[in-house]
């Protein structure tokens, strides 16, 4: 399941939710992304980092569903999921603040767990969001990260 | 005849040419997304400047990703913005 919201979400209920009645479910992954108050790109540790007091979240509606959906069927074809959720918010969030969440149920945890970490790895490089940073110095947009491409080629395969 | 296309902008690429989207009409010789993007940059200095590093420019027609050699068409949605960065 897919969504794409301003407002936050409760973790609890969603991940008890995913599972709920489902017997065949043996384990639960999940990841959830939040907001930092420092940004990498000044400096690689958080004392040369810049403070970031807030973000804003900005997406493309229609194609953000469309490649959520389209990252969401290929980890259900990879490993054999129960159930998958992928919640992204848009709009201005603070340090601390919920930005995604994402959670596979399997029968078994290696699926669990792989699926989780590919839906999240893919997300960061396919999936049309941008985020624009609130610093001292004023709004900075942030730039994609080579390490992103990086984590997602080693899920790539041939076919 | 020219056709129009709607051409959507996001992030700093909408805050640097200064539109959230807007339908052209398509010369012509354009035929395809990399001659679409050399015949943006000379329609002023905001798309010049925009536009300039296409290394960090990505294209999405009709809401997927596409390349320098795809075709564009009349009543194709145009998407234009730099490498994503959710999650």
């Amino acid at each position: 399941m897919i969504r794409v919201q301003r407002e936050d979400f409760d973790v609890g209920r969603e991940l008890e939710r995913l599972s709920a009645g489902d017997h065949t479910v043996g384990g639960v992954a999940s990841f959830i992304g939040l907001v930092r108050d420092f940004n990498l790109q000044g400096g690689s540790s958080a004392s040369s980092a810049e403070r970031v007091s807030a973000m804003t979240l900005e997406h493309y509606p229609g194609m953000t569903e469309r490649k959520l959906a389209e990252i969401e069927a290929e980890a259900n074809r990879r490993w054999p999921l129960a159930a998958s959720l992928i919640i992204h918010r848009y709009g201005r969030l603070e340090p601390g603040d919920r930005i995604v969440l994402v959670a596979t149920a399997s029968p078994h945890r290696d699926a669990a767990l792989a699926a989780c970490h590919f839906l999240i790895d893919w997300l960061k490089t396919e999936a049309p969001f941008w985020k624009s940073e609130e610093t001292p110095e004023g709004e900075r947009w942030v730039e994609a990260r080579a390490e992103d491409d990086a984590a997602k080629s080693r899920w790539s395969r041939e076919g | 005849m020219s056709a129009p296309v709607k051409l959507l902008y996001f992030a700093w690429l909408r805050a640097r040419i200064g539109q959230v989207e807007e339908e052209v009409p398509l010369p012509p010789q354009v035929r395809d997304v990399a001659g679409l993007l050399e015949w943006l940059r000379g329609r002023g200095p905001r798309y010049a400047e925009a536009l300039r590093d296409l290394s960090v420019i990505r294209v999405a027609v009709n809401q997927d990703y596409v390349g320098a050699e795809h075709p564009v068409r009349a009543g194709d949605e145009i998407a234009i913005f730099p490498p994503v960065t959710g999650g």
